[in-house]
């Protein structure tokens, strides 16, 4: 078996009293597409930001590609190819969708003073006329971001998410809010993208629909614990699951 | 649906049509500010000198704060810095084009400097920061008397001479300043439409996505304080020769909101934004005297108008007319196009 893409181990964090994630530790291999579900506050969102830097975890470490990010910024992340998206909408409203998907690509071409007096599109146009076809965006492309509906600048943020060749990405509830059709079109890119580019997922969903058809491997958190883990209709049918979505 | 073909296709040629407009509308400004002074009286002359120094910088505070979203109150203690070390150099008989780009680098190291704290703190607490670094550079500006001449200012400052290009009087200082105008427009529009600009942008609109998409937000964030300061600092070295006398309320914290309101006037965020706003602050109250006592009062009225009815400024009111009198974009086709998936 290869070596994990990432690797989390013995991660905790407290808010005050409360244990948001106590002890959690998984590893998420190249290629694979892994679902962290879990009822509201079971520490999936906290557990996300602790791998990506943006919490501060009590104790445990993160590893991406056998390298150690704790306590990485997320541009340093970043370079180290791992992309995100977000849970609320997170595009730049008041830049074109093709300037919003350059954006996310222009940090890694080039040096700082070659960024200044290169091309203004950092030689990324085509590139990212490709991802904008790919997500199906193009005849949004010169539009302001920021006038587009939810679901499509979901669409933006995933793009976004691609656009620096990432080897890693998180996908923070991709579905939230997005009508059937397009949900069904997201699946298919997501999908066709790790299939053609190898890319490894970890997916935060309360969909559980989408969630069990896109992931391949479930991780089931209750109150900062995986409580369960496995192939989606193992994890679909186990007990422990039921009772802690149902609160038993 | 107004015209055939695809909307985003539409765009595309309305796009080439701006391109294709862009240089044309630059060489009829240009020529219109080559004309300007041309008849005009000297004190008209020195009134549009001043407009276009204080468009540099207003220049600059547009990248601090219309671009990249960090607020900054102090950019009269920039070109104070930048008069103060170009009046204290060429008073001692170093050419201007060596004390000028004194003036600018250091109002770039201090500028640099004045963005940490942006890094911790933001919005109005960012804004009192730097309203405090303002009003330390007047009491240093008043007290040191034995660098500052204290409350008596500099006087008798020197307009450069550059061989048989002298600009001791108006006109062709008015040249000289719009030569140094147009290069540092120019600079200003090569750093908005590089990769610099599209990642203040970013900073100004999504600090927290940015980061995630390896913009380095604290460098970015320097690097705004840094060049806007830079930009004051050059006004501030043209400011020295233009009035030949500078002391220390030329550049109290009254000064930096005046520079502020050009911004926010001409629209933030927009290149031709500050240079249009400073036309409102610097010519308007010119045009305005002929209504004798009245006229700051009406110049005040047209200022908290706009403000009321279109808070992106002249360039908003510009696009609001453009709207109304051409065919709408078709915001949100999306809706009716679907995903297409």
């Amino acid at each position: 078996m290869s070596a994990p893409v990432l690797s989390v181990r013995d991660i905790a964090k407290m808010f005050g009293a409360i244990r948001a994630v106590d002890g959690v530790s998984l590893d998420v291999s190249a290629g694979e597409i892994l679902g962290l579900i879990g009822p509201n506050g079971s520490g999936k969102s906290t557990l996300f930001n602790c791998i990506l830097g943006q919490l501060k975890p009590d104790r445990g470490t993160v590893e991406v590609n056998g390298k150690s990010v704790s306590g990485r910024r997320a541009c340093d992340l970043n370079k180290l190819g791992v992309g995100r998206t977000f849970q609320q909408l997170s595009v730049f409203p008041q830049m074109s969708v093709l300037d919003n998907i350059i954006l996310a690509g222009q940090e890694h071409r080039g040096g700082l003073l070659s960024r200044l007096i290169g091309p203004p599109d950092a030689g990324l146009t085509g590139e990212a006329d490709r991802l904008i076809e790919f997500f199906h965006l193009t005849h949004l492309r010169d539009e302001m971001a920021g006038s587009l509906s939810f679901g499509q600048q979901k669409l933006v943020d995933a793009a976004m998410a691609f656009m620096a060749g990432p080897s890693l990405v998180l996908l923070d509830e991709p579905a939230g809010g997005v009508n059937p059709t397009m949900l069904l079109g997201l699946k298919e890119r997501l999908m066709t993208y790790n299939r053609e580019h190898g890319t490894t997922f970890v997916v935060i969903e309360h969909n559980m629909e989408f969630v069990m058809s896109l992931c391949s491997r479930i991780v089931v958190l209750a109150e900062g614990r995986i409580i369960a883990e496995g192939p989606p209709e193992d994890v679909h049918s186990n007990q422990t699951v039921i009772d802690a979505y149902l609160g038993g | 649906m107004a015209a055939a073909g695809p909307s985003w296709r539409r765009r595309g040629e309305e796009g080439l049509r701006t391109r294709r407009l862009t240089p044309i509308l630059l060489l009829l400004g240009v020529a219109a500010l080559i004309a300007a002074p041309l008849g005009r009286t000297d004190y008209v002359i020195y009134v549009l000198s001043s407009w276009l120094t204080f468009s540099i910088a207003a220049m600059g505070l547009n990248l601090t704060l219309g671009y990249a979203g960090q607020i900054s109150l102090a950019q009269a203690s920039f070109m104070g810095i930048g008069a103060y070390t170009t009046a204290l150099m060429t008073l001692v008989g170093v050419p201007w084009l060596i004390a000028a780009p004194a003036g600018v680098a250091l109002c770039f190291v201090v500028g640099l400097a004045l963005g940490f704290p942006a890094l911790r703190v933001q919005g109005h607490f960012l804004a009192f920061v730097t309203l405090a670094f303002n009003t330390l550079f007047f009491l240093v500006a008043r007290n040191e008397e034995w660098l500052t001449g204290g409350s008596y200012g500099l006087s008798n400052l020197p307009r450069p001479a550059f061989w048989a290009f002298d600009t001791a009087r108006n006109l062709p200082f008015y040249y000289f300043t719009l030569i140094v105008f147009l290069a540092s427009a120019a600079l200003m529009w090569g750093v908005v439409r590089s990769p610099w600009g599209r990642a203040f942008r970013g900073l100004r609109e999504n600090p927290v996505r940015a980061e995630s998409l390896g913009v380095d937000t604290r460098r970015i964030t320097l690097l705004a304080f840094a060049i806007g300061s830079a930009y004051g600092g050059l006004a501030g070295a043209l400011i020295s020769p233009l009035v030949q006398y500078i002391e220390p309320s030329s550049f109290a914290f009254s000064q930096s909101l005046r520079v502020l309101l050009m911004v926010v006037v001409g629209g933030a965020g927009l290149f031709l934004g500050p240079i249009l706003g400073a036309a409102v602050v610097i010519l308007l109250p010119e045009f305005l005297r002929f209504t004798e006592g009245y006229y700051l009062m009406i110049y005040a009225a047209a200022v908290i108008a706009l403000m009321v009815y279109c808070p992106t400024g002249l360039i908003g009111v510009g696009r609001r007319l453009s709207d109304r009198f051409s065919p709408k974009r078709e915001v949100r086709a999306d809706m009716k196009l679907g995903a297409r998936s």
